[in-house]
């Protein structure tokens, strides 16, 4: 397999994406989510194994860790902003983070989970690489984690401009700390896509809620024995 | 030579980032890190944005598509997942959008009450 492969099939898969979108203005076809099912597709269509595929295509991830750096960018632009709104920042992220532990603590109790599944969803909110270690500290299954982690991360990206409109989030602040403490870095580079103030506060928000979520986790794993 | 300074600080910070989290003992990661690392250097001035923005730019463009490749990997952890489909389906849409709702709106209630005083 060319190590080329992987990356090409990527960028390719999310050019489609990107004229799908442009083309048909679905909000459902959303360009991320829509590259993620078409390299899915074309995995299983050809029996090309996820490892081949990935050889070349882990190249680009490795990007991830400098892009997360440049996040400080559009936050270092807004800075001023940030300041003036610290009260609104704080309190945001804060019921935030409170309301996720809270509602998968809620829903493992009516749905009857087991602790190790209940402690695996706990950081799902939070950004992969803080989510992993919050996971296996508190002795869930990881992969778990990573896949509600990034479940959620393409949902909150999907629906958060339809959620928005529908609850009536109207300030760019509040859809910035939303879309980041729900979503991670992939509701940030939704959060990029809608401004400069909401791309910066969604980028504050990773990282804050990630640290709230490290100290929340351990309180509320032993609530399920 | 402009990008070659820009990546040269960028990667540079990314190693950083890397380090501290090899050394620290909490499951931070490299890039939060090397986030604040950054925002520091902006703030005291050792840095300035032109020194980082043209790459920087550029690296968050292309950040959607540095998802794909893990994602994609859903595929072979499916298994895992079956015996509590319904469950984790539920849960994690229900408290995604809870998140975005208590978030959203506790911050733009203060934004609001904020904005009345100051008029």
């Amino acid at each position: 397999m060319p190590l080329y492969f992987g990356m090409f099939v990527s960028v390719a898969a999310y050019l489609v994406g990107m004229a799908l979108k442009k083309k048909l203005g679905w909000a459902i076809l959303n360009p991320l989510l829509v590259a993620i099912l078409l390299v899915m597709a074309l995995l299983k269509a050809t029996g090309i194994s996820y490892g081949d595929y990935n050889q070349g295509a882990s190249y680009i991830s490795y990007f991830l860790t400098p892009a997360t750096v440049c996040l400080a960018i559009p936050l270092y632009k807004q800075l001023e902003l940030l300041k003036k709104n610290l009260a609104a920042v704080l309190c945001g992220i804060t019921t935030g983070v409170a309301g996720s532990v809270l509602s998968i603590f809620a829903m493992s109790l009516v749905f009857r989970l087991e602790r190790v599944h209940y402690v695996s969803l706990l950081p799902k909110s939070i950004t992969t690489a803080i989510g992993m270690g919050v996971a296996e500290e508190a002795g869930g299954i990881v992969t778990i984690t990573i896949v509600s982690i990034i479940f959620t991360g393409i949902l909150g990206n999907i629906v958060a401009e339809g959620w928005f409109k529908l609850v009536g989030i109207r300030e760019p602040i509040a859809k910035g700390l939303a879309l980041g403490t729900a979503a991670h870095a992939i509701g940030t580079s939704k959060a990029l896509e809608l401004g400069e103030v909401e791309g910066a506060m969604s980028s504050l928000s990773i990282a804050v809620a990630g640290l709230m979520t490290v100290i929340a986790v351990p309180l509320m794993a032993g609530l399920i024995g | 030579m402009k990008y070659l300074k820009e990546i040269a600080i960028i990667f540079g910070i990314t190693m950083i980032g890397e380090l501290l989290n090899q050394w620290i003992p909490f499951p931070v990661p490299a890039g939060v890190y090397g986030l604040f690392i950054l925002l520091g250097l902006l703030c005291s001035g050792a840095v300035k944005l032109q020194d980082v923005q043209a790459t920087g730019n550029l690296l968050l463009d292309l950040m959607p598509l540095m998802f794909i490749p893990s994602a994609v990997g859903l595929i072979e952890k499916f298994d895992e997942l079956k015996a509590i489909l319904v469950p984790f389906f539920v849960i994690t849409v229900v408290s995604t959008l809870v998140v975005m709702t208590v978030t959203g709106k506790s911050a733009e209630w203060i934004i609001r009450r904020q904005k009345k005083e100051e008029n």
